[in-house]
């Protein structure tokens, strides 16, 4: 399957082995993919934009979620970035750590066409289906491909 | 049930929507209908007016402000941080269910949207019904320990006699061949599970006004109501008062430092230590005084006026349930019982009657007048006959308390006959419990009968009385409000 440049993710932006350390190596790993994937243009903001975030209020979720997000200028278009960890990583969620972490870039001035998607994916977070696919998948393109037909984008 | 809900986060990406998701499939398991505006960055499209005219109660799942709230000011609310509805959606619907509930009938389809003048003017009905939709969930999370505490109680009575309430620990002397044994571990576990209404009452309706934070607040204010003998009157008092401290102090912008560890360690640290201190030193030591004076006010009263004095007696033991005033009556008459003159037992007898009077009165009122009360207090109806008879005036706490303006006076006036009666009717009493249990111990028992039996017609006449005329006031602005709606279907 072809990945178009506009998707919302493709699989060089998956990472089913992600650094589990803490929640910074993890976060940090997945900004990466992004802005190699020219979605992120300024790695530093980037970053202190989805700390910015986090430090308002944990993200992590009840069901071993990780939520990092955040509006920025430094992000070019709508993006997921999805990272699994065998160990976990602390998101602050009040159940214990993330095993599924979604970092969700969205561009500072984006349209409300733009943002249906975003809205699309964080729906599917909250249904266990959806997070059993993921926590079961082996392969980096099959999971891209699957969220994309979820979210339809 | 239709419900309505708006969700909002402050980036406006995720939890805005995952919030959305989470109560649509609550909603949905639970057999309502929900209609929610995500005010998100993916653009928001509001509720039609037929929705607003249509809708039952509202939750708004939000960490930022609500945009334009005076279109729903009519509407029950549940108010909730955007995390809770994505982990707790299915308790918001049912929080919003008893709220819709809790509203008079037609109040809710009252069409302020279609008269924008008026929705502004409905400010008043809003924040009553806001205050009913706490207490109502205070309330139901209430009942179950009413009924299984209170019937734990009677048939431990039932058991074990009047005189189990003076046995020994079971954790001291337990035989497993013994029925009186058996009827003080009912007894006891029963006591223990009345000890926890006050509390439980009290943190729920924190819980239902500012979420989990407020839970220790609200219970700790409660056991201290219970422990400075401040009935259930204090427990929704503590309620409120935590719910409302933890309300505020959750719009407090926390030092980054500390925003993590507000809601699981400083506002329940804080609000306890301050609800607590305001329960023990500004609610407990006045307490405490008026206790104290109402006891040597009725002891003043010996030799006066029987019938009088039996009236009093009675409407004390129905005003506050196990507060204060019902204690003074109470411990009143117990204390008469070791002179054995003739006067104290006439006493007991009529406190005892006019305890029995008030689960009995709501119990039936909530028998034959079904639409005045709600699914929760219908149910718990059903248990209050049993808690009536067996003296056992806890039972109609959570009718009181979710509507405490209307009932106490009710219960008070019946429970004033009931007393004045029984003491009319020269009906005497030496056991300081026991309800039906006791009967044998009662002299002229047919009196007595009549005596319950009056009171209990006449404060079940008067809610029925008040409560209706409530509704009818608020129905009368509702003339136009469509047909009632058939169950919800999703």
């Amino acid at each position: 399957m072809t990945e178009p440049q506009s998707a919302l993710i493709t699989a060089d932006l998956v990472d089913l082995d992600l650094p589990s350390a803490n929640r910074r190596a993890a976060v940090g790993a997945l900004a990466e993919r992004l802005q190699k994937a020219g979605r992120v243009t300024d790695l530093t903001q980037f970053l202190a934009d989805i700390e910015a975030r986090e430090q308002q209020m944990p993200t992590g979720l009840e069901g071993g979620i990780g939520i990092p997000h955040c509006r920025s200028a430094a992000v070019t278009a709508p993006s997921l970035a999805f990272g699994r960890s065998t160990a976990g990583v602390d998101f602050g969620a009040e159940d214990g750590p993330a095993r599924l972490v979604f970092m969700i870039a969205a561009p500072e001035g984006g349209d409300t066409d733009h943002m249906t998607v975003l809205a699309a994916l964080a729906r599917r977070l909250v249904r266990k289906a959806f997070k059993d696919e993921l926590l079961g998948a082996t392969d980096a393109g099959h999971v891209a491909d699957y969220i994309r037909k979820e979210v339809g984008a | 049930m239709k419900l309505l809900a708006v969700t909002a986060c402050p980036t406006g990406i995720a939890h805005t929507y995952m919030a959305a998701e989470a109560l649509e499939v609550a909603a949905e398991e639970a057999g309502h209908e929900i209609v929610v505006e995500t005010q998100g960055s993916a653009g928001s499209t509001p509720f039609t007016p037929e929705q607003l005219a249509e809708a039952d109660a509202i939750i708004l799942a939000a960490d930022v402000e609500v945009r334009d709230k005076d279109r729903f000011a009519h509407l029950p609310t549940v108010t909730a941080g955007v995390k809770k509805a994505i982990g707790g959606a299915a308790g918001l619907i049912e929080q919003a269910v008893a709220a819709a509930e809790a509203a008079p009938k037609g109040a809710t389809g009252s069409a302020a949207p279609a008269e924008p003048q008026l929705a502004v003017k409905q400010s008043g009905p809003g924040a009553g019904s806001k205050v009913r939709g706490w207490l109502m969930t205070g309330v139901s999370y209430v009942i179950p320990f009413v009924a299984a505490g209170g019937l734990l109680i009677a048939l431990g009575f039932a058991l074990g006699g009047y005189q189990i309430s003076d046995a020994p620990s079971v954790t001291q002397s337990f035989s497993w061949t013994s029925h009186l044994s058996w009827a003080a571990l009912l007894f006891q576990l029963g006591s223990l599970a009345f000890g926890l209404l006050v509390p439980v009452l009290s943190g729920f309706i924190a819980y239902a006004i500012a979420d989990r934070p407020a839970l220790v607040p609200g219970f700790v204010g409660g056991l201290v109501a219970v422990q400075t003998h401040a009935g259930f009157l204090g427990g929704l008092v503590s309620g409120l008062l935590a719910g409302g401290l933890i309300f505020w102090m959750k719009k407090w912008r926390a030092p980054k430092a500390l925003a993590g560890i507000m809601p699981v360690l400083v506002l329940p640290l804080v609000g306890t230590a301050v609800i607590g201190g305001i329960m023990f030193v500004v609610i407990g030591q006045p307490l405490a005084a008026v206790t104290t004076g109402l006891t040597d006010w009725l002891n003043s009263l010996s030799g006066s006026n029987a019938v009088l004095l039996g009236a009093l007696l009675g409407a004390m033991m129905a005003f506050d349930m196990g507060g204060p005033v019902n204690k003074a009556a109470y411990a009143f008459a117990v204390a008469g019982l070791s002179t054995n003159s003739q006067t104290a037992l006439l006493i007991m007898a009529a406190v005892m009657a006019a305890g029995m009077t008030p689960p009995l009165a709501l119990a039936l009122a909530s028998t034959v007048r079904k639409k005045l009360f709600t699914e929760a207090e219908r149910e718990n109806g059903r248990a209050a006959w049993l808690l009536g008879i067996s003296f056992i005036t806890e039972g109609a706490i959570p009718f009181a308390a979710a509507d405490p303006f209307r009932v106490i006076p009710s219960i008070m006036a019946g429970s004033a006959v009931t007393g004045a009666l029984s003491m009319a009717f020269g009906s005497t009493l030496r056991a300081p419990h026991g309800g039906i249990f006791v009967v044998p111990l009662i002299g002229n028992p047919i009196g007595y009968l009549i005596a319950i039996v009056a009171g209990t017609l006449v404060s079940a006449a008067l809610v029925i009385l008040l409560k209706s005329a409530g509704q009818r006031r608020s129905a009368t602005t509702t003339e136009s409000a469509p047909a009632p709606r058939a169950a919800a279907h999703a």
